[in-house]
């Protein structure tokens, strides 16, 4: 599979050609080739399993999240997507009944170990709701929270201007930036979030279905974020769209929900992970390519 | 009989039979009456006191002292000045109590715990016990056992004890109606705060309870009406009518709900009457205070 990456690495990709024209330089660096991607490897899970009250939800993940690259997660309902998203920045602890095994390592440094403080785990790892969810506080206030309760130092309105600016939000906004978040559009709604999770410079953003609620034109804006922020961030992306994962991502991971006959219960397993480009036009495994093509999901 | 059978066929929609439309308007004129029951009780009761208990409202009815020889001279201030203390050391002793217990409740507290589901069902209980029973426990524990034991009162009831009393009383209350309100603060906020890196205490602070104080103030404040009209706690704690200085905190006090009782039980016609102004002003301190609550929960309730 890294040969499969080696080869096709250099070939042109839609979400590249879009970002090639910000300001920032790209990296120096090609991070398709496979001896930087190993370096670069921001997730790494071996065997995760995550369980509700016993009973595995997703089960058997093995694999690694590249650094600076947008990884999507697809598959059918239940298949464990976002209990797995959810398992990278410790949110999972929110449910008592939940419990995870195996290793989740985030630079080389296991999320679950026992001296872990999982407010530290979210503190570096952002994340972006399915419905979005402002505060019910002012724009500036919602971007002014994360920076305050982490105590960052510097001018607070720079901080507020910076996140709105990155979440593609500024222009709009910056006239009634005391107005309550509440009176927004769904899409600037859910920009604010992103630009909320920015805000407190994470190291990774985890998006949980971040479009499912938002209308083509707020979705096709936040994909383009999206591709703009994949220079800061990695970005983790659920997504129920298809073809959003394979405009926005790089790497694609298939999951898909097996049902267990004797115990009456639905496991997700990871059944393909590979370039994006690869899943979606030859994808190696026939459960993959039943998905992607339509024929089952 | 073969063409009306046709004609009933061919009916699209069948008219109502006159039978169900006699049920539908009984039932309907049943229920207005028992609302006008409701309404007619409680009009007769206001008009009754009102029209007894307005014209005596005078300044000086609010500012006398009671007197025992002269009933136009005879005034409540110990009474409204006591019930006025009551309510304020009341609200500051179960706001803390009653959130804190309901933000552990609600937010720390693992439902399966045996403990944390045995606390839950006393604190239903324990919000429909007869608040005689507050006003034994009150004496039994508060005027006997630590305002003796630190001397405050000297042996004898103050108004401490009386707000302490009231207190317990309404505390299940104030801890039920406020889990309500950090109930109604939606899931998706706290991870919002906490996906930020906020720890759970500055989720609960700066974004929880600030959703809920709307609601949390409502209930305190309608709590705290419940308390201003008990009177058998205060009764039992050793509240008394007749006072002739301000009411101390430490001291003993009166309250208008007792200033009533008193009234009411007097022998004398013109002395009765006093117990009707002293209903008037209760009612109209329930009044303001429930409009408070009700400003309260429109002005700053969250939409979520």
């Amino acid at each position: 599979m890294e040969s499969t990456r080696a080869e096709t690495g250099a070939s042109e990709r839609p979400g590249v050609s879009a970002s090639a024209g910000l300001p920032k330089a790209l990296p120096a660096v090609d991070k398709r080739d496979p001896s930087a991607t190993k370096q670069e490897a921001i997730f790494s899970l071996t065997g995760v399993q995550v369980a509700y009250g016993g009973i595995p939800a997703v089960e058997d993940v093995t694999f690694d999240l590249v650094k600076n690259e947008i990884t999507a997660f697809i598959g059918p309902s239940g298949c464990g997507k976002s209990t797995l998203l959810r398992c990278l920045n410790r949110m999972n602890d929110l449910i008592p009944s939940a419990s995870v095994s195996g290793k989740v390592l985030y630079h080389d440094q296991d999320l679950y170990a026992p001296d872990i403080d999982p407010v530290q785990v979210r503190k570096r790892i952002g994340m972006v709701f399915q419905k979005p969810n402002p505060f019910p506080k002012s724009i500036y206030e919602n971007i002014a929270f994360g920076p305050r309760v982490l105590g960052m130092k510097g001018d607070m309105d720079e901080i507020v201007e910076t996140a709105l600016r990155k979440g593609a939000l500024w222009d709009e906004v910056k006239d009634r930036l005391k107005t309550n978040a509440f009176g927004m559009s769904g899409g600037q709604q859910q920009r604010l979030c992103i630009a909320r999770a920015l805000a407190t410079d994470p190291d990774v953003l985890l998006m949980d279905e971040p479009c499912s609620a938002l209308d083509p034109i707020s979705t096709g804006r936040i994909e383009d974020l999206m591709l703009e922020l994949r220079e800061e961030v990695s970005i983790v992306i659920v997504t129920h769209n298809m073809q959003q994962a394979a405009r926005v991502s790089d790497m694609t991971a298939f999951f898909m929900v097996e049902l267990d006959e004797g115990e009456k219960h639905r496991t997700g397993r990871m059944v393909e992970y590979d370039q994006t480009e690869q899943i979606f036009t030859n994808p190696s495994n026939s459960q993959t390519e039943e998905y992607v093509t339509g024929k089952v999901g | 009989m073969a063409v009306a059978e046709t004609e009933i066929t061919r009916k699209v929609v069948e008219r109502a039979s006159s039978g169900a439309r006699t049920k539908d308007l009984l039932f309907r004129a049943s229920l207005l009456l028992c609302l006008f029951v409701a309404v007619l009780f409680l009009g007769v009761l206001i008009v009754d006191v009102a029209i007894d208990g307005v014209p005596l409202i005078t300044p000086d009815f609010l500012t006398n002292f009671p007197s025992r020889l002269f009933p136009e001279d005879s005034g409540i201030r110990p009474a409204l000045i006591g019930t006025l203390y009551l309510m304020l050391l009341c609200a500051a002793f179960i706001v803390p109590i009653g959130v804190a217990a309901a933000v552990y409740l609600e937010e720390y507290a693992d439902p399966n715990r045996w403990y944390n589901r045995l606390i839950e069902v006393n604190i239903q209980n324990l919000a429909s016990v007869p608040s005689v029973v507050y006003g034994i426990l009150g004496l039994a524990f508060i005027v006997r056992g630590p305002i003796d034991i630190w001397g405050l009162g000297e042996g004898s009831p103050t108004l401490l004890a009386g707000a302490l009393t009231l207190g317990l009383l309404v505390l299940p209350v104030v801890i039920i109606v406020s889990r309500e309100a950090i109930r109604a603060v939606p899931p998706s906020i706290r991870e919002g705060s906490l996906a930020l890196g906020a720890t759970k205490w500055q989720t609960i602070w700066k974004m929880v309870l600030p959703g809920s104080v709307a609601g949390i103030a409502t209930g305190v404040i309608l709590a705290l009406s419940r308390a201003i009209g008990e009177t058998a706690p205060l009764i039992l704690v050793g509240a008394i009518a007749f006072r002739l200085t301000d009411p101390t905190i430490d001291g003993q006090f009166s309250a208008l709900p007792i200033a009533i009782f008193q009234a009411a039980g007097e022998p004398r016609p013109e002395f009765q009457i006093l117990a009707a102004g002293a209903i008037v002003v209760l009612l109209a301190v329930l009044l303001l205070m429930n409009s408070v609550a009700i400003f309260l929960r429109n002005r700053y309730e969250q939409k979520w």
